[in-house]
Order: structure tokens, then C-alpha cells, then sequence
């Protein structure tokens, strides 16, 4: 998408200022960015493809808010009493489980996706502040490998770059079931991107657009997904944890299932999780919000007798250690980072305005992630672009973000009289919408009212 | 006989097959065993009884043969050696093969050789649907029939099906290359009948003889893709 097709009025035509005065009204249903949609279908006919992830309005964590201590609950002092944030992921069966410093975790993006100088810069700023990072849909860089303390080594349905010696050197193995921006979807990656090197990790020719399958080649169900399982742990003699990442759509259901086959962590990802790459009617429409997705999630543990048992980490719009905060007291371990970790390291910087024009779009609004032409280069294969990112200084930028989104999640937790995050709880929140009330299942703000679960104030 | 009870099982001489029965031993056992082994140690597995991930991630040059039938992932993400399975196999036989070779003498499921990125996959009967989906270099000969959505995906590598195709044989395939004797129920999105040159008629020919069949060259007919798929455009979409 360009921005032509977004109601930005600093790029609003030039008619835009007179627009009051000769008193015209936009239509709710037919926007501006509706017209600019249908126009640019009308012109083409192809649907239109972009990164990023949902960016229509969603109830999430900005609906919810913070109850901290007064009379009936007890403060811990801000910057001197411990908060600790530790996690450990993967203890069920694996007899490595990961121990993380901080419960912000950076998710799967792909090389390919993103350049290498990106993976590495992923890689640097998670290890600084003892997290782990994710491959993504075309295997794992020596560059990733190298820079990054724990890696997650993504087990996706195209397989591309799979192999058992990448396997075994993995920190823990995650199987990709969906993804939050596209549940049900496959993958999509255009041949602007399709190098050389992409094109030899994932078996392709260079320059042709990439095919990812939705669903994995050689098992069908649950009931499989429980053997597969079993054999990427006889493959790496059990000692490393076995993820299992859900688009969110049924989350109920699907951690339930996930648990049933095996997992030692299920991995949520929300409509508001990001992509490289995918049909924007498919980023805007299918799929739950984050909010909607946590408490279904947690009670399929807590029905089973495994919450805290089989970890769960949550993706898909987390910005603020608010939202790190929120998370966890809805009944998260941990959770990943995405949109907001390629922002840290320098994606949509103003720096680069004149070209995001030239693209036809603008800082802050750039998400044509597949034509890779990323001026920041971030989400690009062209070399001179990639260049631009220096993988010590973003990663830097990654490290200081991430530490900042462990200390307002620990300033919250103390305000909220808690000694670790993960002591954080439902009852410490409150909504301001009655519809994320009922889905996020915490009262409405100055009621006891939770629409759905109990009676009325 | 060697029953195997501790996950860190001793390597085996080097004078002959060690002897793993499973109706003792679990699975665990014999993996982690086969994850120690050295090259040119033999193993022989007996009393398979469809267990499942039987010899997955083995990395050595051994040799082992499964004396019975396997469940599936047998010989999972295989690297070394040779594995043979003289009864059938479930699903996932020989998935995401890197090299080595995978021999079944029954029938093997469905999804056999998925994903496979080298080596030589051979199955003596039949295979069911998906055999060698997202294939991505490995070479599989079938001496029966192959099921539906065989070669889905294809992107490298040789299928050799000496018996029929089922329905979509090669659907949305890249450069793998499809040998088939028998008759094919239909091709599917991208794929076409191609020449059968004489580059074709050799490299046939040569895998035949890997597989150790006796089969005429000239009798099959070669599939790929017509590269239709390559780049999205808008008069393909009934094909997406």
C-alpha cells in the first residue's frame, strides 16, 4: 500500500484545506483509503500485497488499565526494591530449557524478509539483554547463529533450509502453525527478493516469487503433530523445547491441542502480529485481536492443569512495556516483539523521508516490506541498501528498547506491590471498553462487571 | 543379541550387526545408540512392531536395517549410511532426507521423502499421497503407484514412479523433475508433459539402476514445471 490510499492529511491533496468549508462529508463506509483501495484494484487487478501487520482499530492493551496499590494492596518501592523478570521456557520435557533475563523475546522474521545485516542486528541486541530470537520462513544464518546467545530455530511449512544440523544447533525448536496476521495463510515472498543467497537456502530459482504452503507436508492433525513432535526430540535426544505457534483464531481450542501433542511452549500470536508479506484483505480481516486471545488461551491451561507448566508467550502488537505488563498479568510467560523490534532498529526513520516519498509512501507509513526497496535496509536484499544498517549500531538500538520495555513492565509490576512479573494477575487490571471487557475478562474500570463471565454491577 | 536399556548405549564392535530387538527395548534407545554410532558400524532392529521416529537424525555411516514394519518418520531428516526397511513404513518415511539412502521393501505412506534435500529414497512398493511433497533435491524411485498431490510443490530432485500417478501430480511445482511408466489421473496447476530427451533417458536410467530395477527408460513419460507460477500475474489467478 502507498500512502495515496491512507487519510494522512499531511499528504492530502492540495483541495484537502477546503474541504470544511465547502461543507463535504466523507463517507464512513467509503473513506478515502476504501476509495484509494477500490481504485488501485479497479487499475490493476491484483490484490493488493504489503508488510506490516493489522492497522484498522482493535480493541487491545490501551483499553486496559493498571490498578496500582493504595490501601488494599501494598506498593514495592520504585528502583530499590527487586522486581525480577526472569523466565525459564521449555521445562516440561526438554531437558535444556531456555533461561531468558527478560520476558521480551524477539518473534520469527525470516532471512529473506529481512536483510542479514537485520538478523544480525536481532541477534546483537537480544543476546544483550539475555533474550532469545527467532529464524523465520528460510532457515538459519551463520550470522544469526552467531550473534544471538538463544535462537529459535522456526520448523515451517515450506521447510525451506531445514536441516538436522541447524536442528540440533537450535536453543529450542518452534513449529509454526500460523501466524497472527494470516492464520490459515501461507507464505509470500516476491522475487524482488529472491537473491542468490535466499535463492540457495530456500532451493528456488533467483528472481521467481515464492510459494510457502499453508499447512505442513507430512502431517495433518493433532494426533500427527504429537508423533512429529516426537521425533524432532529423538532427533535432538530431548534436550531441547519444542514450541508450537498459533495464529490466533481459535485459541482455546488450539492450546488445548497444542498441549495434547506435546508442546513445551505455545507461542499466541494476535491479528496485530506483523508479516513480511501478504494480501492486505488477509492481514485486515482475518484472525482475533491480541486482547481477545489471551484469556482463551489461558484458560485451555488452566482447564488442563498446565498453566505455568507449558509456558505460553504471547505476540502481536506489543509496543510498551504496558503492553509487556498487560500480557503477563492476562497469564503470559513471556512475549515476542516484531513490528516494534524492526522500528527500534531504525525501520520508517525519518532520516529517510525523501525517499519513503519517492516510494510513493512516507516515514511512519511504509510497509511495502515485498518490494525490497526498504530505504532503511532492514526489509531489502539489495546490498547498498542492507549496507546502510550497521548491524553493532541497531543492535545497540534493540538492546536499549528491549531494556526499556523490562523496566516500565517493572515499574508497573512494583506500583502493583509484585516481586516478579509473573506475579502479575488478572485482578490487577481493569477495561475502559466494555468490549474489551468481555474480551480481555477483567471488569469494566469502576464496576465488577466482566460482560460474559459474571452478572452485572 | 544386545538389548540396549541405558540412553548411552555402548558403540557396537565393529565385527558385525549389532542386534536392537524393540519388543525390549524402547525407541529412545535405539535413537540415542544410532546418534553415537561411528561410521561403518551395522545395526539390525528387530521386532520393529510400527513403532514411530525409528533411526531419525542418524549422522554416521552406518548401516542399519529394520527387520519388520515402521510407523512413521522412519529414518527422519537422514544424513548418513543406509537405512533399509524390509516391511512397509507409515507416514513421513525418510522427511527432510539430506543424503544417505532410504530403502523400503513394502509399501510406504503417504508424505514419503517430504521435503527431502538429498540422497536416494527408494520404495520397492507402493506410496501414497504427497510422496515427495516440497521435495527440495532428493531422488525417489517407486516401483508401484504413487498417490494424489505427489510432487506438490516440487522444487528439486527426481520422482521416478514405475507404476501410475494419482490425481494433481505436481501441483504448483518448481524444477523437479517427475519420470512416471504408468498412466497419471491428472497433472496439476503448472505442471505439463515435457520432451523426453536423451539428457532425460540417462540420468533415468541411471537412477533405475540405483534403485536396482530393470526398467525400460524409454517406456516413461517426463513432467515439470511450465513455470507459469513464477511471477504473480493476474490472468493465473484461477491457478493460485
Amino acid at each position: 500500500m502507498t500512502i495515496t490510499s491512507l487519510p494522512v492529511p499531511a499528504q492530502a491533496p492540495a483541495a484537502a484545506p477546503n474541504i470544511a468549508e465547502l461543507g463535504l462529508r466523507e463517507s464512513a463506509t467509503f473513506d478515502r483509503a476504501t476509495i484509494a483501495d477500490i481504485q488501485r484494484a479497479a487499475a490493476t487487478g491484483v490484490y493488493d500485497i504489503r508488510g506490516w501487520g493489522a492497522k484498522r482499530k482493535v480493541p487491545h492493551f490501551d483499553d486496559l488499565l493498571f490498578l496500582g496499590a493504595s490501601m488494599s494492596r501494598y506498593p514495592l518501592e520504585g528502583y530499590r526494591e527487586k522486581c525480577d523478570t526472569d523466565v525459564v521456557l521449555g521445562d516440561r520435557y526438554a531437558s535444556r530449557p531456555l533461561h531468558l533475563a527478560t520476558p521480551v523475546t524477539i518473534a520469527g522474521m525470516s532471512f529473506g524478509a529481512l536483510s542479514a545485516n537485520a538478523k544480525e542486528a536481532l541477534g546483537r541486541g537480544a543476546s544483550e539483554v539475555g533474550t532469545s530470537t527467532t529464524t523465520g520462513d528460510g532457515g538459519m544464518t551463520p550470522e544469526e547463529r552467531g550473534q544471538s546467545k538463544h535462537l529459535v530455530y522456526q520448523y515451517l511449512p515450506s521447510r525451506y533450509g531445514m536441516n538436522p544440523d541447524d536442528l540440533r544447533k537450535a536453543d529450542a525448536i518452534e513449529i509454526v502453525l500460523g501466524q497472527g496476521a494470516k492464520p490459515g495463510g501461507g507464505g509470500m515472498l516476491l522475487g524482488q527478493k529472491i537473491t542468490e543467497r535466499v535463492a540457495g537456502m530456500r532451493t528456488l530459482p533467483v528472481g521467481i516469487d515464492q510459494r510457502s504452503a499453508s499447512r505442513h507436508p507430512d502431517w495433518t492433525g493433532p494426533d500427527d503433530l504429537e508423533i512429529k513432535i516426537g521425533e524432532l526430540r529423538e532427533i535432538t535426544d530431548w534436550k531441547t523445547p519444542i514450541y508450537v505457534k498459533i495464529g490466533a483464531s481459535r485459541p482455546y481450542y488450539d492450546t488445548a491441542l497444542a498441549v495434547k501433542s506435546g508442546a513445551d511452549v505455545v507461542v499466541l500470536d494476535g491479528m496485530q502480529g506483523g508479516t513480511a508479506a501478504t494480501q492486505q484483505v488477509f492481514i485486515e480481516n482475518v484472525g482475533i485481536p491480541t486482547l481477545a486471545a489471551i484469556p482463551q488461551a489461558v484458560q485451555a491451561l488452566q482447564e488442563l492443569g498446565m498453566h505455568r507448566k507449558v509456558q505460553l508467550i504471547v505476540s502481536g502488537g506489543i509496543r510498551t512495556g504496558a503492553d509487556v505488563a498487560k500480557a503477563m498479568a492476562l497469564g503470559a510467560d513471556a512475549v515476542a516483539i516484531g513490528t516494534a523490534a524492526l522500528i527500534a532498529l531504525g525501520d520508517n526513520d525519518p532520516r529517510y523521508a525523501a525517499e519513503y516519498s519517492a516510494l510513493g509512501s512516507a516515514a511512519g507509513f511504509y510497509d511495502d516490506f515485498q518490494d525490497g526497496r526498504d530505504p532503511a535496509g532492514i526489509t531489502t536484499q539489495d546490498p547498498e541498501l542492507s549496507s546502510r544498517l550497521d548491524p553493532v549500531a541497531a543492535g545497540r538500538r534493540l538492546a536499549n528498547y528491549l531494556r526499556v520495555l523490562t523496566m516500565e513492565a517493572q515499574t508497573i509490576a512494583r506500583a502493583c506491590g509484585k516481586s516478579h512479573l509473573h506475579n502479575l494477575e488478572p485482578e490487577d487490571l481493569v477495561a475502559l471498553t466494555i468490549e474489551a471487557s468481555a474480551m480481555a475478562r477483567v471488569p469494566l474500570a469502576g464496576t465488577s462487571w466482566i460482560p460474559g463471565v459474571q452478572g452485572s454491577f | 543379541m544386545v538389548t540396549l536399556t541405558a540412553p548411552e548405549a555402548t558403540a557396537p564392535a565393529l565385527d558385525g550387526p549389532t542386534v536392537v530387538d524393540l519388543s525390549g527395548a524402547p525407541v529412545r534407545d535405539l535413537n540415542q545408540a544410532l546418534h553415537n554410532a561411528a561410521d561403518g558400524q551395522s545395526w539390525t532392529v528387530t521386532n520393529p512392531g510400527g513403532k514411530h521416529s525409528l533411526a531419525v537424525g542418524i549422522n554416521a555411516d552406518a548401516t542399519v536395517t529394520i527387520e519388520g514394519h515402521a510407523g512413521y518418520y522412519a529414518a527422519g531428516m537422514h544424513q548418513k549410511g543406509t537405512v533399509t526397511v524390509t516391511g512397509n513404513a507409515g507416514v513421513g518415511l525418510a522427511e527432510n532426507i539430506m543424503s544417505g539412502t532410504v530403502h523400503v521393501k513394502g509399501d510406504a505412506s503417504q508424505s514419503a521423502a517430504a521435503t527431502g534435500h538429498g540422497g536416494l529414497v527408494v520404495i520397492d512398493g507402493n506410496a501414497g499421497a504427497r510422496c515427495g511433497i516440497s521435495m527440495k533435491g532428493v531422488d525417489i524411485v517407486v516401483g508401484g503407484n504413487i498417490g494424489h498431490m505427489s510432487a506438490f510443490m516440487a522444487q528439486a530432485g527426481r520422482l521416478v514412479v514405475c507404476g501410475d500417478a494419482g490425481d494433481a501430480l505436481g501441483d504448483s511445482i518448481y524444477e523437479a523433475r517427475i519420470y512416471v511408466k504408468g498412466a497419471v489421473a491428472s497433472l496439476g496447476a503448472d505442471c505439463i508433459e515435457k520432451p523426453l530427451k536423451a539428457e532425460h533417458l540417462a540420468e533415468l536410467a541411471e537412477l533405475l539402476a540405483a534403485a536396482g530395477r530393470t526398467d525400460n527408460p524409454a517406456d516413461f513419460k517426463r513432467y515439470g514445471s511450465a513455470r507459469n507460477l513464477y511471477h504473480f500475474h493476474v490472468d493465473n489467478s484461477t491457478a493460485y
